[in-house]
């Protein structure tokens, strides 16, 4: 599953990033901006139309992304303090 | 992107200001040097290198570059570029730094100390500066710097970028010898700085862990302010509320002070003609400079109105946020939301916003909105706007709430956002095709404007308007009383002196081409200085009409000369003109330079001359066919 499908307020970590052939950057940039493996993902909220774009909540920081790009993002389920 | 670098500052060692977006950077810088850079709450403020000069405590002179904040090592956008090629020596102009000093936002210590192991890794000489200490005490985050030293090999100091002396550990480190020298271990000039990003995130948060820092503690009322602000219904409608109320405020508000203003000119006016004897130095000062500038100096409350609401929206943090907004409308005429903040900066002025363009990444996008910058309706089309809408638009209170006045405002305001959609949307048709459209913006934690910030903006933003009106609107307006005043008509000539004047031949010459759009020979001359500065039109046509009235009553206030002179249509056609005729040439000289090429600010000036006379000739029309010719 990818933090595209995630609903609003739950919390994942970070699987892994995989970017479409069309944008073969983003996978770069969206660990620059911090979705690394293992670091805790939610979804704060959705734009009005479509739900899109969405804003996201990683680590500490708060990031607006396309929908497109938050289906990078692949998603695992929250463990209870074993990873961090 | 090529520039001429100038050096303010000649000579010294070059320290180099590195990290995150909107993690302090350019109020540390502001702090260390003493500049009053623009300083605001998102990502992207600065988009080029600024130089500015400190002196340790010891007296050492050093070279400060306040660089462009990013993510990491690998550049998006013509701004990160900028910081990437400082850093690897490659930036044309200027040498590699002797010492880099690591930003780091205390707040969010993991994204800010993975580009600090990447920057480390270049070999150069580095220290952290703990930013916003004050920030992330608040919050119960407490950095142990020693312990932080420790573990990253680095000096560590703590600042607080926006409070006085909160730069003095820097300071002090800054004399010791030690640290400008390069450690023997990584002496390459520029080696593979560049690793996973997933090892670094792993060295991080070992970090972290052993400072007892691995604890996520979110900022929980930025999170309640956004259940509101991002709502899906509530959300945009209160976007709009805030907009519509700068609008009516600039309106409401400003009219005590603006009387205050009208009333002293026309005091001074009067002291003046009745001290000075009867003859050209009179005309000159009271026709030519008292009119004429006096006219521009009356729309100040209206500037700062405006500038205080765009001033105490980019502070809190909005900005990004109404970006996020808007990003679906603007994906519909093939832009993004990160086009808004340059857009929003083009109401303040085109200039600005058109370099704030360098954040964007896709040069597609990026030129799409530098092209639809001017459509932006800038300060300086405010007292343009103002007398026109003054002069015509009757003072009604509608269903006992809105002006009417403030809402023909906030109308020509949209006419100029639907134009430049409207051109973005043809253009989208032709150049769209396949594009890449990064969005990934950062929205920033919510910050309370500090009163400081406000008062040293709108401060600046009065000294820069004052200083047009003593500088060039002055000298032009001197200038247009001399065409407008010389030679003199010949005796036995009747009608107004101005009538055979050079400028009074120009402007009947030029009202050929516009008489089809309504505009008489008195608005075709006001809008050829009007090309230095939009505001000149405003004093022009005050010199213009002061010199043309007949008899003794010469009188100062423009406004009411205008509404007897001119049809309502032609009011409109005006109003209409000036929502997109490019009139200023600095504009244009920025388009060149941001492009660097005459191809795009030629078809910027062209489309928008075509555009405004369309509009005009539009207006006028329809207007006249709707009665208002009379």
């Amino acid at each position: 599953m990818s933090l595209a499908d995630a609903a609003v307020g739950d919390v994942f970590v970070v699987s892994h990033v995989v970017a479409p052939s069309g944008a073969p950057q983003w996978a770069q940039q969206l660990e620059d901006i911090g979705f690394i493996a293992g670091e805790r993902v939610a979804v704060m909220a959705r734009g009005v139309p479509g739900g899109d774009p969405l804003v996201v909540r990683v680590g500490l920081s708060t990031f607006a992304l396309r929908l497109a790009e938050a289906a990078c993002v692949r998603l695992a389920p929250l463990k209870t303090e074993t990873a961090q | 992107m090529t520039e001429a670098v100038v050096h303010l500052y000649r000579g010294g060692p070059l320290l180099a200001l590195v990290g995150n977006p909107n993690c302090g950077k350019t109020a540390l810088f502001n702090l260390l040097t003493g500049s009053r850079q623009k300083v605001a709450n998102y990502a992207g403020v600065t988009v080029e290198r600024k130089e500015g000069k400190l002196t340790t405590p010891a007296g050492k002179a050093l070279r400060v570059l306040d660089l462009p904040g990013t993510y990491s090592l690998h550049p998006r956008s013509p701004d990160e570029r900028v910081t990437h090629d400082v850093l690897y020596g490659r930036a044309i102009g200027e040498k590699r730094p002797d010492l880099v000093v690591c930003v780091v936002d205390a707040t969010n210590l993991r994204r800010s100390l993975r580009l600090l192991l990447a920057v480390k890794r270049l070999g150069l000489p580095c220290m952290v500066a703990l930013n916003m200490v004050d920030l992330a005490q608040a919050r119960g985050v407490t950095v142990d710097a020693e312990a932080l030293a420790r573990e990253l090999g680095v000096p560590v100091v703590r600042t607080v970028g926006i409070e006085g002396g909160g730069d003095a550990a820097l300071r002090a480190t800054l004399d010791e010898a030690a640290l400008w020298r390069r450690s023997s271990a990584s002496a390459g000039t520029g080696g593979p700085a560049i690793q996973a990003t997933g090892a670094d995130h792993d060295a991080v948060r070992s970090i972290l862990r052993r400072l007892g820092l691995d604890e996520l503690i979110p900022h929980t009322l930025s999170d309640r302010i956004d259940r509101m602000v991002l709502h899906p219904v509530l959300g945009p409608l209160l976007l709009a509320a805030v907009l519509f109320l700068i609008f009516q405020a600039v309106f409401a508000w400003a009219s005590a002070p603006m009387d205050a203003i009208k009333a002293a000119t026309g005091w001074l006016g009067a002291t003046v003609g009745a001290i000075l004897p009867d003859g050209w130095l009179r005309s000159l000062v009271v026709d030519g400079v008292i009119a004429g500038a006096g006219g521009v100096v009356v729309f100040l409350p209206q500037i700062v109105i405006l500038f205080f609401f765009i001033l105490v929206l980019e502070e809190s943090g909005y900005l990004p946020r109404a970006a996020f907004l808007l990003d679906r409308l603007m994906g519909g005429v093939g832009l993004s939301g990160r086009s808004f903040i340059p857009l929003l900066s083009s109401f303040a002025c085109a200039i600005p916003g058109i370099m704030a363009s360098r954040s964007i990444a896709n040069p597609r996008d990026r030129l799409v909105t530098i092209m639809i910058a001017p459509l932006m309706t800038c300060s300086a089309r405010l007292p343009v706007y103002a007398l026109l809408i003054g002069a015509f638009i009757p003072r009604l209170n509608l269903w006992g709430v809105l002006e009417l006045q403030g809402l023909v405002l906030f109308g020509l305001y949209a006419a100029g956002i639907a134009g430049g959609l409207a051109v973005a949307w043809i253009l989208k048709r032709f150049t769209a095709r396949g594009q890449v459209r990064t969005l990934m913006m950062e929205l920033p934690t919510y910050h309370m404007p500090t009163l400081r910030n406000i008062g040293i903006g709108l401060w600046q933003r009065v000294a820069i308007f004052m200083k047009r009106v003593g500088g060039v609107i002055l000298v032009l307006t001197i200038l247009l009383w001399f065409l407008a005043s010389f030679p003199v008509p010949p005796i036995g000539a009747t009608g107004p002196a101005i009538e055979h004047s050079l400028a009074g031949i120009l402007g009947r010459a030029l009202a050929v081409v516009f008489e089809p759009i309504g505009f008489n020979w008195q608005i075709s001359i006001a809008l050829v200085p009007g090309m230095a500065a939009r505001e000149v039109a405003v004093s022009a046509l005050g010199t213009v009409y002061a010199l043309s009235a007949t008899g003794n009553d010469t009188a100062l206030a423009l406004a009411p000369l205008i509404a007897q002179d001119w049809s309502l249509a032609t009011a409109l056609s005006l109003l209409a003109w000036y929502v997109f005729a490019p009139q200023c040439l600095s504009t244009l000289a920025t388009v060149k330079r941001e492009t660097g090429g005459w191809t795009m600010p030629l078809i910027v000036a062209g489309y928008l001359f075509s555009l405004a006379y369309l509009a005009s000739f539009v207006t006028y029309r329809v207007a006249s066919a709707l009665g208002a010719a009379g």
